[in-house]
């Protein structure tokens, strides 16, 4: 199996090295940003950043739940995340929006087995 | 604001923070476990594996750093293929360094190790209705931070004994989770068009990026498009 060449000390560098990195990256710019004011423009184009990000943490993983592009309706993600968004619509409930689409996810594939 | 009433009211901003992600604990829950039990097939031992949930709190990375280890590859590439995928937390934390502004060093700190991309959804989400609070954005980092460490324990402990959560369509909870939390967020038409850019991208990047790059890439290019909309729209 795997990685015996590595010894244990090289595994325990090699996470908190990971670990320096990725706080890094989230600490940064509060760090930096904190020093200087933010003008309102910048703030109004800020609010676009999480509608970006959550968009495209959504897209692949509905349109691409196995690693290759499904734009049809058999892919029972992409019918799950079409339902779920109308859950939203109507209701704003997260778990209401998880369970009918795991429930989507589930019966599509009993339907199309 | 007298002292007790607002040790009181930062009590109450941090027990809704704690409550927030519970809806969203049974996605962090299988994507742990499912983490904990790669890492032991990966041949980590289970200190390792939990030190790294404890050190790193990021999944994908996490995932993705056990698949190298596996193959064979050394510190310098795990590393760099790791600042890759968290470069996404470089904007997630830029936009709400505005809020961080006012925060002690060790307030800026402490929430910044604890942002994980729930963490970071959620508060933004209620910083945006809400009165921001470091309260709030702190229960909502500590609960997913102990759902995180505690179920990859489980997944280490129990090994590649259990099942596969993608089988039970426990994946899509996260995905669901985001959605709930965008929908509320287009209020108007460039709202629309940015996350439709943003969708478009993150497909193109997910095809021809490695790794999460395509997060970063497209929300970068769509914040930016975002930026041109808003600057058109004045100069009309």
């Amino acid at each position: 199996m795997g990685f015996g060449r590595i010894l244990q000390g090289e595994v325990i560098a090699i996470i908190l090295g990971m670990a320096c990195i990725t706080f890094l990256t989230r600490f940064l710019f509060v760090a930096v940003l904190g020093r200087i004011r933010i003008s309102e423009k910048a703030i109004a184009v800020m609010r676009f950043v999480p509608i970006a990000v959550l968009t495209s943490l959504i897209a692949p993983a509905i349109l691409a739940p196995r690693g290759y592009v499904d734009f049809s309706f058999v892919n029972e993600y992409l019918v799950a995340g079409l339902v779920a968004t109308a859950v939203t619509y109507r209701t704003k409930s997260l778990i209401l929006a998880i369970v009918v689409g795991i429930a989507t996810i589930l019966s599509m594939r009993l339907l199309l087995l | 604001m007298t002292l007790a009433n607002e040790r009181e009211h930062s009590l109450k901003e941090f027990r809704s923070g704690l409550k927030a992600p519970l809806p969203l604990a049974l996605g962090v829950i299988s994507f742990g476990m499912a983490y904990g039990m790669i890492a032991i097939q990966g041949d980590l031992s289970f200190l390792e594996s939990t030190l790294m949930s404890i050190a790193v709190f990021a999944g994908a990375s996490q995932f993705i750093a056990i698949g190298m280890l596996m193959s064979g590859a050394g510190a310098l590439p795990i590393l760099l293929t790791t600042f890759m995928i968290n470069s996404r937390h470089f904007l997630m934390s830029a936009s709400l360094a505005p809020f961080a502004q006012r925060w002690k060093l060790r307030w800026k700190v402490l929430l910044s190790f604890l942002l994980a991309d729930e963490t970071y959804a959620l508060t933004i989400s209620s910083f945006s209705k809400n009165a921001p609070s470091k309260y709030y954005q702190l229960g909502v980092g500590l609960n997913i931070y102990i759902i995180w460490v505690l179920s990859s324990m489980v997944g280490s402990a129990l090994g590649p004994i259990a099942g596969n959560p993608q089988a039970w369509g426990l994946d899509f909870a996260l995905p669901a989770t985001f959605i709930v939390l965008v929908v509320p967020m287009l209020q108007n038409w460039r709202d629309f068009a940015v996350s439709f850019v943003a969708g478009l991208l993150s497909i193109a990047g997910f095809i021809f990026l490695p790794g999460k790059w395509y997060v970063t890439f497209a929300s970068l290019l769509a914040a930016a498009f975002g930026w041109g909309l808003v600057e058109f729209c004045k100069a009309k």
